[in-house]
């Protein structure tokens, strides 16, 4: 049906000449643009639904003097599901700790939180295929494990600033039950603010994908950092790592990095880095970490992106 | 009445305490409405934002928010109730 109504309005409605570029450019443009936008509001709908169900506080009961193993596996699923404000991830961390959560623990939870979003997801099952967009899910949940369990390892504990320890919290709860109409409304405000956010990069992406795809050239990226480069993925890891965007704002880099011919591990590794670790972030967590502990933090998350890139370039 | 946002200042804390601002002008009431943006102060309450707390009780925390009504619902059941 979408096919029907893309060819209409490319030959009828604009009267572009059937078998040129630019008809066919039109028609993929429109078509995958109308596609994207239908994935991404039914889904980010469902997960806001969801996402409801779920709160930081019920998380951190669950997540308390958990075990590494089955803790950081947890975490990093809950990390995907828990409605947590970005801006609040200090209250949230002493919150954890203070409720015995383990430091490990609370690390795959706060990893996985930005990097393993129904936003990544739903842009790369539209762009990419459903296939990409379920490596890419599975491996975030994977690195988040893994990160978590090796901080919890190192026992690093020293490195968080003395003061969380002493914090107590009495949260004195004598909150309202939502009903399901309040979710409903919520994942409709959550919904339209969603797409009202990210549609220039959606746009904008598929532009590239439509318009440039064919025209342009492959150039010195592909020399450096294509498949025959062994150092690829640490290259766009590197790269990735002091730049930070949100999913959406990152996918028109992925796809024009795709365009031009570098291969899937290397583009998802370098979204995984950009994603994952942000400096608006560090400086918020610096609150509660020493630098040493920050330090490591990245140092880990750089080489298990970087280890998942190579993995992905090898399987695909 | 004292009504008091948590939040440490991002979009979202921004929303509740415009449909805190609405609630209470639509319901006709007297209320002093402060942002609780420091987080020595947010986590006396909650340790998930964004919050609202009426008369020092907490009555919301975390997302989703709450819609307008529910706003309401949670401002006015203070005043009722001595």
């Amino acid at each position: 049906m979408l096919h029907e109504f893309s060819s209409l309005v490319t030959y009828h409605w604009l009267s572009l000449a059937a078998g040129s570029r630019l008809a066919a450019a039109v028609e993929f443009f429109i078509y995958d643009t109308i596609k994207i936008f239908l994935l991404l509001s039914v889904i980010i709908f469902v997960v806001s639904i969801i996402r409801s169900y779920f709160s930081p506080e019920q998380t951190r009961k669950i997540l308390s003097n958990k075990k590494e193993f089955i803790g950081s596996s947890l975490a990093a699923l809950l990390g995907t599901v828990t409605p947590f404000c970005s801006c609040s991830a200090v209250p949230l961390f002493i919150g954890f700790i203070e409720a015995g959560v383990p430091l490990g623990v609370t690390f795959s939870f706060l990893i996985s939180s930005p990097m393993v979003n129904e936003v990544a997801v739903v842009l790369l099952w539209g762009l990419f295929g459903w296939k990409i967009a379920a490596i890419y899910l599975g491996t975030g949940l994977l690195v988040a494990f893994i990160g978590g369990v090796i901080i919890g390892r190192l026992k690093l504990e020293k490195w968080v600033e003395e003061y969380v320890y002493k914090i107590q919290i009495n949260v004195g709860q004598e909150i309202v039950k939502q009903d399901f109409k309040d979710r409903l409304q919520y994942a409709k405000w959550n919904t339209t603010g969603i797409v009202k956010r990210v549609w220039p990069y959606i746009i904008f992406a598929i532009a590239i994908g439509g318009f440039i795809h064919g025209y342009v050239p492959q150039d010195f990226l592909v020399k450096y950092a294509g498949p025959q480069n062994p150092f690829a993925v640490p290259i766009a890891v590197a790269l990735g790592v002091p730049l930070y965007s949100n999913a959406a704002g990152v996918i028109p880099i992925v796809y024009a990095l795709m365009k031009k011919g570098l291969s899937m591990g290397t583009v998802l590794a370098f979204m995984m880095a950009v994603t994952a670790l942000s400096l608006p972030e560090m400086i918020i967590l610096r609150k509660v970490l020493k630098l040493p502990l920050l330090a490591v933090f990245v140092g880990i998350m750089a080489v298990t992106i970087t280890a998942v890139g190579y993995l992905f370039n090898a399987m695909l | 009445m004292q009504i008091k946002i948590l939040g440490p200042g991002c979009a979202n804390c921004h929303k509740m305490e415009e449909l805190a601002r609405t609630a209470v002008k639509e319901l006709g009431i007297e209320a002093d409405i402060e942002h609780g943006s420091d987080i020595m102060e947010i986590m006396k309450y909650t340790i998930s934002t964004h919050g609202l707390v009426v008369n020092n009780k907490l009555k919301h925390s975390g997302k989703p928010l709450p819609s307008l009504e529910k706003i309401k619902e949670l401002i006015r059941g203070r005043v009722k109730s001595p």
